[in-house]
């Protein structure tokens, strides 16, 4: 058995029916039918995206067991993938996650630069939320954008080619 | 066969199989590939880097080099494993690795064996060019068997992949990413798998030690030695690391045929069970109620003399099944010299009626590393992975490999592999296996021809013969009975369903031999109805069920504690009580046995003596002493020795435990293991009536014998129903009108005692689970029977 072709199967002794929401499992639902059979627990990633969201913004110990459960996985193969990728936050976040890339490409266009700026303007380090819990800080990793350096992702969408002040104008305009 | 290729490695030309690493073709050849992740039982991940070589196929060579444990050879293929290219790249990867590893050698456990130093050695640079700060990492508790020190670790996964590999339960796993990449097993759970220690062996670093072992040493100081593991039928082979007359640790020896290369934790870490406290270490005479030391002339003279004198009909001896076979064979040999017949090693069997028919030379069925290839596995009556952690790894294997497993039991196991589980009610058993039998169309015939003929099969019934059927027709099956069907009251019968079952699937028979030597007791003649090398005697002696009612006037006790070791542990006592003289030849000094013996001789344990243990497979497996027994303790064969010269017994000149194998080996000529009935049975009666509660006392993987009983790291693991309580099935206790952590009043055997109630879904109805072998268990009566529960203590 190689454990990367049969991910482990853990049969959990509870009743899925209770987990989550009756709008959530059927979402899952709907994401399960994209895997193959044999690859089921691959939905892991979105399905961990969509609790996120339903969440605030984060994931709990508590929601990832439950997926775990929901997945037929063991718990700690849900943290692996939670632990590892930087969308995932497992804690409280603000409303908002700015998200800017200072990978090499948004290194040399001035990415340090814009987490400096957010430090000085609004008291805000990476991984830190602003006071009014308006807006989580992240650093992140190449968003894939780099042929516009610096990039910064807000919530899900992405914005290209930021100076301090563009970067301004849209933190400015968060709800 | 597939077809060979042949490649080159190092300009040497290598036979391979098309589809190999690089690194199985070099391994066997002897030539040295560093590496970490690989290993050669986990599947591969090259996630380390350390193996890289040079290669070229076809005549083309690779643009980068290559990991050689994840790079299948192809015909022609040419490697380089020291080309300069091979070098630096090896080079490159040892600096990396080493950029977040401590610098703590002299202080680390693993240092003298690390596989990081050894590689660092070879590859290494003198100076690090690395001048910022190390990672740091945080240790996590796994528990009191493994020592963490996770700043060390490589990241290789071997630990994680052998969890979800070899275990089937993934508890660590890589968290984290990067430089943040943690291992561990995030939520902090203990590790409580029985095989777990083998992470120990698989860390090529200090990151995972032995905590029991933990600072005692340094591994150049150890002497190693060779040793076979005196718990369970498999008889793991061990590598016992000794220094100053003390075992410091046992690691595993590598042998496919019995415990590929792993070691149940019972087996690695019962060593500390040898340096208990209450070891025996001098002959002792009762006089007037009160110990004293004697020297051992006084004390096997007065031995001798009063089995001298006493008439042979009345004097019992009860044998331990892990005693060597060369222990079993003296002591039935003065035994019998003296015309003593009633002796037994069959401890926990309460149902003797089928003696007359039961096999003479029994085994698993198959070997042990058959068991694997089996297609269809029936578990009669076993708590397998207690009794069984590497027989059951085995079966795990088979399962992986598509064979069906199938269980009855009182309780539903927790198995990491699909499994049909029929969990059935004690009293029940008998009558399930005939359900079985009946859904495979047998006939009402034999002991079991009544319940055959009153079963009723169901689905679930016709469930377990399909699965038996299936493996009919491809490799063969096997029924196996274990440790709680041969504790149950209806033995005979549950086993002559069992070979019902196993003939008309076209199965073997198989039983898991419960201690390390169950299969050589027999050889040795330790049976009352055995004799030495395995054959059926005319006359046959008392079986203990007989000796237990009637008490023998004279009992010889070798390597047991009557209080933990027997079946029913109330009568146990009682009997012992009763004898009006009591040898008990122990390595411990058991309360217990002060209470109950006059004379105690002190006998060597585990690792102290030469002997034999022949395994599930029947294999024989020999071992030299590791170390001298404590104190004036000898190694049991020549406290018998001494005895039979005593009694002037004729040809007791042994000058080696090896002489005493051979003379016994000439006796069982060509051995043959079958486990087939020699005679047909009477029909016989349930002794179990259905409807009642029955007790089942599984004995706990850490107490199955005096050593790993007094092993205290292993003590401190939280194994499942592992203390003294009352287990009931939530629907049971809520019939009986008991809470979880209730008292409860259990009366068995004429004794009563307080137990507090636990609630456990995996037991079945009419099942009333409370351990056997722990602490407090000795106040009950048989493992398996009868049981009287009443809610409140005891005032
Ligand atoms: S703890 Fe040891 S075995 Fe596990 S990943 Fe780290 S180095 Fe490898
Ligand atoms: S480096 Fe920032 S997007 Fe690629
Ligand atoms: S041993 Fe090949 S990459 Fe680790």
């Amino acid at each position: 058995m190689s454990f990367r072709t049969t991910p482990l199967t853990v049969a959990h002794d509870r009743d899925k029916s209770t987990l989550f929401t009756a709008e959530l499992r059927e979402a899952i639902d709907a994401l399960l039918t994209r895997y193959p059979e044999d690859w089921q627990q691959s939905a892991v990633m979105p399905a961990l995206t969509l609790l996120q969201d339903a969440n605030g913004g984060w994931l709990t110990r508590a929601l990832m067991d439950d997926l775990a459960v929901y997945l037929d996985m063991p718990e700690v193969a849900v943290y692996e993938v939670a632990t590892f990728y930087g969308m995932y936050d497992l804690e409280p976040q603000g409303r908002h996650k700015v998200c800017v890339c200072n990978s090499v490409s948004c290194m040399l266009r001035g990415s340090e630069e814009l987490i400096e700026h957010v430090g000085e303007k609004y008291g805000v380090r990476p991984g830190e939320t602003s006071d009014d819990g308006r807006f989580t800080l992240k650093e992140v990793e190449c968003l894939g954008a780099c042929r516009h350096a610096p990039a910064v992702l807000v919530d899900k969408t992405y914005h290209e080619n930021l100076s301090p002040e563009a970067l301004d104008e849209l933190i400015d305009g968060l709800e | 066969m597939t077809d060979k290729i042949t490649i080159e490695i190092d300009g040497r030309a290598c036979e391979a199989a098309p589809g190999e690493m690089i690194i199985a073709v070099a391994d066997r050849e002897g030539i040295t590939i560093p590496r970490f992740c690989y290993h050669k039982k986990l599947s591969i991940a090259a996630n380390c880097r350390m193996c890289l070589v040079e290669a070229e196929a076809g005549g083309r060579p690779f643009p980068k080099p290559v990991p050689a444990c994840a790079t299948p050879v192809s015909d022609g293929m040419k490697v380089q494993t020291r080309s300069p290219k091979a070098i630096d790249a090896q080079e490159g990867t040892m600096e990396f690795l080493l950029i977040n590893h401590p610098l703590d050698c002299p202080i680390c456990d693993q240092g003298g064996e690390c596989e990081l130093q050894d590689v660092a050695m070879g590859y290494g640079g003198d100076v690090s060019r690395y001048s910022e700060r190390k990672r740091v990492v945080e240790d996590e508790d796994l528990g009191p068997l493994i020592a963490t020190e996770m700043t060390r670790c490589i990241h290789c996964t071997r630990c994680v992949r052998f969890g979800a590999e070899i275990a089937g339960v993934r508890e660590l796993g890589a968290t984290g990413r990067g430089e943040a990449m943690r291992i561990g097993t995030f939520a902090a759970a203990a590790v409580g798998h029985e095989l777990s220690g083998n992470v120990i062996d698989l860390c090529p670093v200090g990151a995972l030690t032995s905590k029991p072992y933990r600072f005692q040493a340094r591994a150049w100081e150890l002497t190693g030695r060779d040793s076979i593991s005196p718990h369970d039928g498999v008889g793991a082979n061990l590598r016992l690391h000794v220094r100053r007359n003390q075992v410091l640790r046992v690691h595993p020896n590598d042998n496919e045929a019995v415990n590929e290369t792993w070691l149940a934790d019972r087996d690695r870490f019962s060593y500390e069970g040898l340096h208990a406290a209450d070891r025996l270490t001098q002959p002792m005479i009762k006089r007037n109620g009160a110990w004293q030391a004697v020297a051992w002339g006084e004390a096997m003279t007065l031995v001798a003399e009063r089995l001298k004198t006493t008439e042979a009909a009345t004097c019992g001896w009860w044998l331990a099944p892990n005693a060597t076979l060369e222990e079993l064979y003296l002591a039935q040999r003065v035994a019998r010299g003296l015309g003593c017949r009633d002796i037994d090693s069959r401890l926990r069997q309460q149902d003797f009626r089928d003696d007359t028919a039961a096999p003479l030379r029994p085994w698993l069925g198959c070997t042990i590393a058959e068991l694997e290839t089996r297609r269809a596995i029936l578990v009669v009556g076993s708590d397998l992975r207690q009794e069984q952690p590497l027989l059951a790894h085995r079966i795990r294997k088979a399962a992986l490999a598509g064979a069906g497993v199938g269980c009855v039991n009182p309780l539903e196991l927790e198995l990491h592999h699909g499994a049909t589980q029929l969990v059935v009610d004690p009293a029940a058993l008998p009558a399930a296996l005939a359900a079985i039998a009946k859904a495979l169309d047998c006939a009402p015939e034999g002991a079991g021809a009544a319940l055959i003929a009153a079963a009723e099969p169901d689905d679930r019934h016709r469930a377990l013969a399909e699965l038996l059927r299936a493996g009919e027709a491809e490799q063969g099956g096997l029924v196996a009975l274990g440790a709680l069907a041969v504790a149950h009251p209806d033995y005979a019968l549950i086993r002559a369903l069992a070979e019902t079952i196993a003939t008309a699937s076209g199965c073997a028979l198989g039983w898991l031999p419960p201690a390390a030597n169950s299969v050589g007791a027999y050889l040795a003649g330790a049976l009352p109805q055995v004799g030495a090398g395995g054959v059926a005697l005319e006359q046959p002696g008392r079986a203990l069920d007989a000796m237990l009612a009637e008490a023998p006037r004279t009992l010889v006790l070798w390597g047991v504690e009557p209080e933990r070791d027997l079946i029913d542990p109330t009568r146990a006592m009682a009997v012992c009580e009763q004898a009006e003289f009591v040898v008990a030849c122990s390595a411990f000094r058991s309360p217990a046995l002060e209470t109950v013996a006059d004379v105690l001789l002190p006998i060597g344990a585990f690792a102290e003596t030469a002997g034999t243990f022949v395994n599930a497979s029947g294999t024989w497996q020999s071992f030299q002493g590791a170390v001298a027994p404590p104190g004036e303790a000898r190694p049991g064969w020549k406290v018998l020795r001494v005895l039979g010269n005593l009694l002037d017994q004729r040809g007791f000149d042994y000058t080696s435990a090896a002489e005493v194998r051979t003379e016994l080996a000439e006796q069982c000529g060509e051995i043959t293991h079958d486990n087939a009935a020699r005679a047909a049975l009477e029909a016989l009666e349930p002794r179990l009536a259905e409807g009642g509660l029955v007790r089942v006392g599984g004995v706990p993987i850490y107490a199955l014998d005096a050593l790993v009983r007094r092993a205290p790291a292993l003590q401190r693991t939280t194994m499942p129903r592992a203390t003294l309580a009352l287990y009931l099935h939530p629907q049971q206790a809520e019939v009986l009108g008991l809470e979880e952590g209730a008292e409860a009043t259990l009366t068995q055997g004429g004794q009563t005692l307080t137990g507090e109630v636990r609630l456990d879904a995996r037991l079945a109805l009419g099942c009333a689970w409370v351990p056997a072998a722990v602490a407090g268990s000795e106040r009950l009566g048989a493992q398996i029977g009868p049981i009287e529960i009443a809610g409140g203590g005891l005032q």
